[in-house]
């Protein structure tokens, strides 16, 4: 599917996979800790804020983030640009190793995990009012397609495997996935736009309870256009990170490209936004000059910040001014998803919620994971394309 | 950038359709109380804070005393908990003061219910909120979406429940009628049909002119409740929430069903976007210039 791309190669234990393998010990002990005490002794969680930083960060945000390849795919299969083919894989690796930690997170939060495989499997008690049961359906059904889009990328790999029957089975599935794509491809697209939109649906419950800055019926559609902006940005500076870790020439031209499909889309959720504020009469709380509106100002400024940093040509083709931005617009997209679960959730003065060091370190523990993994399977599988950059030109 | 303007068009028209399409089933089900709805009618102007109720509810339903005070010496839980599924507090203010009773509203259309992945949390017999944790895997989203703030978690627990009023549904069962009404020596809480407890209440309106803020709570707000009070003291100050006459959940429904109507919308747009790509593929990849 992408010819080019080639196994990065080289040492694998190397001190950064070590560092992080370190952060991941802690975390394994606090997760145990969790599992054997219960989340009261583990995290800040109460029956105000029953959602803490595990939802609002590693499913919420997280997953928002792993939409580079939902991004990625609208690109190359639906638009039909054929040039950014060769990001494909990277974004596929990103999103299937970020849905898959906001997986294992989901089930460090829930209470009564050891019953989670019910809500796959019980179908015939499926309430279909519940927006989380799409959500976690969706999550859980587009976790497998990431990992079967980015099979072939395995099996590339295996077909020259001295393993007799890992080979055999390769050469076998190559040719079917090959066939199949298309209708996966399309899984992996309308998966995303029903479970990112949902999940902007699901504070929706809480009612008068959601702060009004944050209460709006579209809700669902600015969740989907701040994943989209987000994913792209996790494209740009994964593709960045891996050029500078790698040394490799960074694909410019294409992450160029990129930043300008992201300038419309982060007007878009603006404008949105700002508008349906207005629309509804709530403009005058932006100006309150309380810690609510103060962040919500933060937020139009971090989506809109991006913007003018990408509006040159010259700048889009500037990689440092590039990650800037597409870091500016990964913490706009997460500062909005983290007000919305958490700061506008108002469920009395006298509850309050700020998140347990525990709860930070297990959190860590899953970032330290997903990189590694990424190293690891970078260096192991032909995901990334293009070639090592000449000595001369490594630095950024 | 061509492309970009096209993928935001895409996604506004997406989202769009989504909105006119709530706008347009704005009539949602709006469902009324069960014919068999059972619930409790409080009244503040005769409750004398006894705490009785709340004593004979840990009772009846296997929960620990939950003390309180200095020594912790005395049984007074302060509010609903993972220990305590009913709770009288007191409004003072100025001259004025009231008690006041919480448990579940046993809402005519839950919020709970509505989050709820594999309905652990259903309307059952009498439209009593019920809980079955063998449904249950602890999202706690049912905390999130209830206005009244009553599901309660076991959050001390390495295998926790929810914790909440279940109207003594099983007390029901044998004939006889929840622990909280039975004990009261005031009758300030009595149980009965829905309908019933709703005409006694209409009717102490209008006997006493006056006494009582003009108002059932619970006949309407968020849909209406099973659970409905009368009170002396503007409402808001007891704890209640200002709600409209429609719930959350049905507003929701319009939203949602509007896109999942019959899965039709997410399955047109997985064809739709196969179809595009098989063109795209035989087209051959595009390129800009």
């Amino acid at each position: 599917m992408t010819p080019h791309a080639t196994p990065v190669g080289g040492r694998l234990w190397t001190p950064s996979v070590q560092l992080l393998s370190g952060i991941l010990g802690i975390s394994l002990i606090v997760m145990l800790w969790r599992f054997v005490f219960g989340l009261g002794a583990t995290t800040a969680l109460n029956d105000g804020y029953p959602l803490g930083l595990w939802i609002a960060f590693d499913v919420v945000t997280g997953t928002a983030l792993a939409c580079g390849g939902y991004g990625v795919a609208i690109l190359v299969y639906v638009l039909n640009k054929g040039r950014y083919h060769p990001m494909v894989r990277p974004a596929l690796l990103t999103s299937a190793l970020g849905y898959t930690l906001a997986a294992i997170g989901v089930n460090l939060d829930l209470g009564r995990w050891y019953l989670v495989w019910k809500v796959p499997l019980y179908f015939w008690h499926w309430n279909f009012n519940s927006a989380l049961l799409e959500v976690a359906l969706c999550i859980m059904a587009y976790m497998v397609v990431l990992w079967i889009e980015l099979s072939p990328a395995f099996f590339e790999k295996f077909q020259d495997s001295p393993i007799e029957p890992l080979r055999r089975v390769s050469r076998a599935a190559l040719p079917i996935l090959e066939k199949a794509s298309l209708w996966i491809i399309a899984l992996g697209l309308l998966l995303p736009t029903m479970h990112q939109s949902s999940l902007g649906t699901l504070m929706l419950l809480a009612g008068a309870r959601l702060h009004p800055l944050w209460n709006t019926p579209i809700l669902p559609l600015l969740f989907l256009i701040s994943c989209v902006s987000m994913g792209y940005a996790m494209v740009v500076f994964e593709s960045a990170f891996s050029s500078i870790a790698f040394k490799r020439t960074p694909e410019i031209k294409m992450l160029a490209g990129l930043a300008g499909a992201m300038v419309p889309i982060l007007y878009v959720f603006a404008v949105l936004r700002f508008a349906d504020l207005a629309w509804r009469g709530r403009l005058g709380l932006l100006f309150a000059g309380d810690g609510r509106s103060v962040l919500a100002a933060l937020e139009f400024v971090l989506f809109l910040a991006p913007t003018v940093m990408l509006a040159s040509r010259a700048r889009r083709h500037d990689l440092g001014n590039l990650v800037r931005a597409a870091m500016v617009m990964m913490f706009a997209g997460a500062l909005y998803r983290f007000d919305t679960y958490l700061v506008a959730f108002t469920p009395g003065a006298h509850w309050s919620y700020f998140p347990s060091v525990q709860e930070i370190l297990v959190t860590l523990g899953l970032v330290s994971v997903e990189l590694m993994a990424y190293i690891l399977i970078v260096k192991t599988f032909p995901i990334l394309a293009g070639h090592p950059a000449a000595a001369e030109r490594q630095a950024v | 950038m061509g492309i970009s303007r096209r993928a935001a068009l895409q996604g506004m028209v997406l989202g769009g359709a989504s909105v006119a399409g709530a706008a347009t089933a704005s009539a949602a089900e709006r469902p009324e109380p069960p014919s068999d709805a059972v619930g409790l009618l409080y009244d503040t102007t005769l409750c004398i804070g006894c705490k009785t109720c709340v004593v004979a509810c840990q009772d009846a339903n296997g929960l620990p005393r939950d003390p309180a005070g200095i020594d912790a010496k005395y049984d007074a839980p302060v509010d609903l908990s993972a220990k305590t599924k009913n709770v009288i507090k007191l409004y003072v203010e100025g001259g004025k003061r009231s008690f006041v009773k919480v448990q579940c509203m046993h809402c005519v259309d839950p919020a709970c219910t509505s989050a709820c992945m594999l309905g652990a949390l259903q309307k059952r017999e009498h439209g009593i909120v019920s809980y079955d944790p063998a449904l249950c895997v602890g999202c706690r989203y049912c905390e999130v979406a209830c206005p009244y703030n009553v599901p309660r978690f076991e959050f001390a627990k390495a295998t926790p429940k929810i914790v909440k009023c279940e109207l003594c549904r099983t007390r029901l069962a044998e004939g006889r009628e929840p622990a909280c009404s039975e004990v009261c020596p005031r009758k300030a809480v009595i149980f009965g049909k829905r309908s019933d407890l709703l005409k006694e209440a209409k009717r102490r309106l209008a006997a006493s002119p006056g006494k009582y803020v003009p108002k059932v709570f619970g006949e309407t707000d968020g849909g209406g409740t099973q659970v409905l009070y009368l009170s002396h003291v503007p409402f808001e100050k007891l704890g209640f929430p200002t709600l409209g006459d429609e719930s959350t959940p049905s507003m929701l429904r319009s939203l949602q069903h509007s896109v999942y109507r019959g899965f039709a919308a997410p399955a047109a747009l997985y064809a739709v976007l196969g179809m595009v790509m098989l063109r795209n593929r035989r087209a051959g990849p595009g390129g800009e210039p």
